[in-house]
């Protein structure tokens, strides 16, 4: 604070210029797809694929829009699955980290160093490798063609960084208070329900949040290797009906997938403040 | 779990050892991790001895794995696998910092840059793969038809179909996918840096540049070289952009080792064989990963960093 603050960050105009231009070239980068998503899904399917490249047209109608629901009927369903797939990702991951974090942060027992870097090492793995034995236990577990052959693999490879992440929130809250309960005659889970997780809570967003963009990222490979049930299937994979044996239907695809995604954005817009707040406080900082 | 809440403080007081305690509470994380990672890894270790296939299995010693390193085009892939993953990684390092600088930087709007970074990040991975596919198509796609109206090509171009734009065309889209999440680690590590030492750097007289390699980027050091880690092994396993891009063509010249076990063990149905491409992967990746942490701590004692 104070004078020096401002002096500091003081810019020249030309190097106010030069940021702006920067930082527009670089978000332009991230946005493009997004905008030509949008632009594709604004022109009737005829005009996109005989007419030269235009930036702007008259044609721009939000008739793909509608047609979408009428082209691929599960539409909706597949929106839902998505989100439910990697909210319950999320639920389920979180009741095996918290715990988990909790004994590698707090308590000593042996081969704790050993089974930490077990759980690292699964980082290695990403399902794509370990696929065919996957699908067996899958198969044997009667999990094929249902959510579960969706959630649990995915809570699998999703736990270890969530542990790894929330260890070192639990790490950074004072052990005095966890005494104190404890001298007073609270049992080691009532301490560690009502006294780390409630102080603990910033960090369960930021690792509750990380796990859902985890999951809901990587829906793709898990859901057309491990389900054919349409009524099941997530978004990413529910687009590709937009492709047909004579043609694709670009447009309705891109606003299907630009509809699809919108809950989710707007839920992480409102987010981000927090989202980059915990993480400066949190994990990496280790 | 409720059974378990009512009975622990009885058990805590009457003498629960500290050690049974705390495998008691990863024990679940471990039960996830044996039934869906530990044990397909010894499945597929076992299968790649096998020549499994939807018909049945047999042992048959270690030929998968000797057909394996006689093939040239084995190496071919494993070479371009090795090459993907420097080249990406790189170029996701280096976007990264140059975002979290913009982002860093004290201008107005910063918060709401904050906020247009992140869509790549949160959206499945596989839609806005959807959205380069089709920017790249030689038709009607954005790019083609920008260097058509900037005049730097004649004719269409089909960025997917000939091998070198397509390899390169599939690196632009990791770089998009892994660069959101780059940046905003990037920068909330710039975030946790000390003011202090900015400002006793600038009552020195030292300039922004300086500043920059001198006290931000030793700051964020140990950021970036995990980030380069976890990147590294993400982007060498990277299986649906390029399989939603091109499924490793044309002609070979995107595929991964990722993709070609993807195609041999399950579009191609011969378990066996497929799995000693995933052993290898395992092999390779535990290798890179101990060369690296090996390496790092050299550099970390040499420089006598905590």
């Amino acid at each position: 604070m104070g004078p020096n603050e401002m002096l500091i960050d003081r810019l020249t105009i030309w190097q106010k210029i030069g940021l702006y231009i920067a930082t527009f070239l670089f978000l332009l980068f991230i946005l493009m797809p997004f905008i030509e998503m949008l632009r594709v899904s604004l022109r009737p399917m005829s005009h996109l694929m005989t007419a030269e490249f235009s930036w702007w047209s008259k044609d721009f109608s939000l008739q793909a829009y509608r047609d979408m629901w009428v082209t691929v009927p599960l539409l909706g369903r597949y929106i839902f699955n998505s989100v439910f797939i990697a909210l319950a990702v999320t639920v389920v991951t979180m009741i095996v980290v918290v715990p988990g974090a909790y004994a590698y942060a707090r308590l000593e027992f042996p081969f704790k160093a050993l089974s930490l870097g077990g759980f690292l090492a699964v980082n290695m793995f990403t399902g794509a490798v370990l696929l065919i034995p996957l699908y067996r236990v899958l198969r044997t577990l009667g999990l094929l063609n249902t959510y579960w052959a969706m959630i649990i693999p995915g809570v699998a490879f999703l736990i270890p960084t969530g542990i790894w992440l929330l260890r070192s929130y639990l790490e950074k809250i004072p052990r005095e208070l966890e005494e104190a309960a404890y001298v007073d005659g609270a049992s080691r889970l009532y301490t560690l329900r009502r006294v780390v997780l409630p102080l603990a809570t910033p960090g369960l967003i930021v690792v509750a949040t990380s796990v859902f963009i985890g999951a809901y990222a990587q829906q793709f490979l898990f859901a057309i290797t491990f389900n054919n049930k349409r009524e099941y299937q997530p978004l990413p994979a529910g687009l590709f009906e937009f492709v047909g044996y004579q043609d694709t239907t670009w447009n309705e695809m891109m606003a299907a997938a630009l509809t699809g995604v919108l809950p989710v954005l707007l839920f992480f817009l409102f987010l981000q403040k927090y989202l980059v707040a915990g993480l400066t406080a949190g994990a990496v900082k280790e | 779990m409720q059974k378990t809440a009512h009975t622990a403080p009885i058990m805590a007081r009457s003498g629960l050892s500290e050690a049974a305690f705390a495998w008691l509470l990863i024990s679940p994380a471990l039960l996830f991790i044996g039934v869906i990672v530990a044990w397909p890894l010894a499945e597929t270790i076992r299968l790649s001895f096998t020549n499994a296939t939807l018909g049945g299995e047999d042992y048959i010693g270690l030929a998968n794995y000797a057909d394996l390193l006689s093939s040239p085009k084995f190496y071919d892939t494993v070479a371009r696998t090795f090459y993907w993953m420097f080249l990406s990684v790189s170029l996701k390092l280096v976007m990264g910092l140059i975002g979290a600088t913009l982002l860093n930087a004290a201008i107005p709007g910063k918060a709401l840059f904050r906020i247009l970074v992140m869509p790549p990040w949160v959206i499945p991975v596989a839609i806005g793969v959807i959205g380069w596919k089709w920017m790249y198509n030689g038709y009607f796609g954005l790019i083609s038809g920008l260097l058509q109206e900037f005049g730097l090509v004649q004719d269409r171009v089909a960025l997917l179909a000939s091998k070198t734009s397509a390899f390169y065309s599939a690196v632009v889209t990791d770089v998009w996918v892994g660069t959101p999440m780059v940046t905003l680690f990037l920068l909330a590590a710039m975030q946790g840096v000390s003011r202090d030492l900015y400002e006793a750097a600038w009552v020195d007289g030292a300039g922004r540049w300086y500043r920059f390699r001198r006290i931000t980027i030793p700051q964020i050091m140990p950021v970036i070289v995990s980030m380069a880690l976890l990147s590294a092994i993400w982007t060498f396993n990277s299986f649906e952009i390029i399989w939603i891009l091109t499924e490793g063509g044309p002609r070979g010249a995107t595929t991964t080792l990722i993709i070609d076990t993807y195609k041999v063990a399950i579009s191609s149905q011969r378990f066996g064989e497929g799995a000693a491409r995933a052993v290898v992967i395992v092999a390779l990746l535990a290798l890179f990963s101990l060369a690296y942490l090996y390496f790092l701590n050299r550099v970390n004692r040499h420089y006598g960093a905590k």
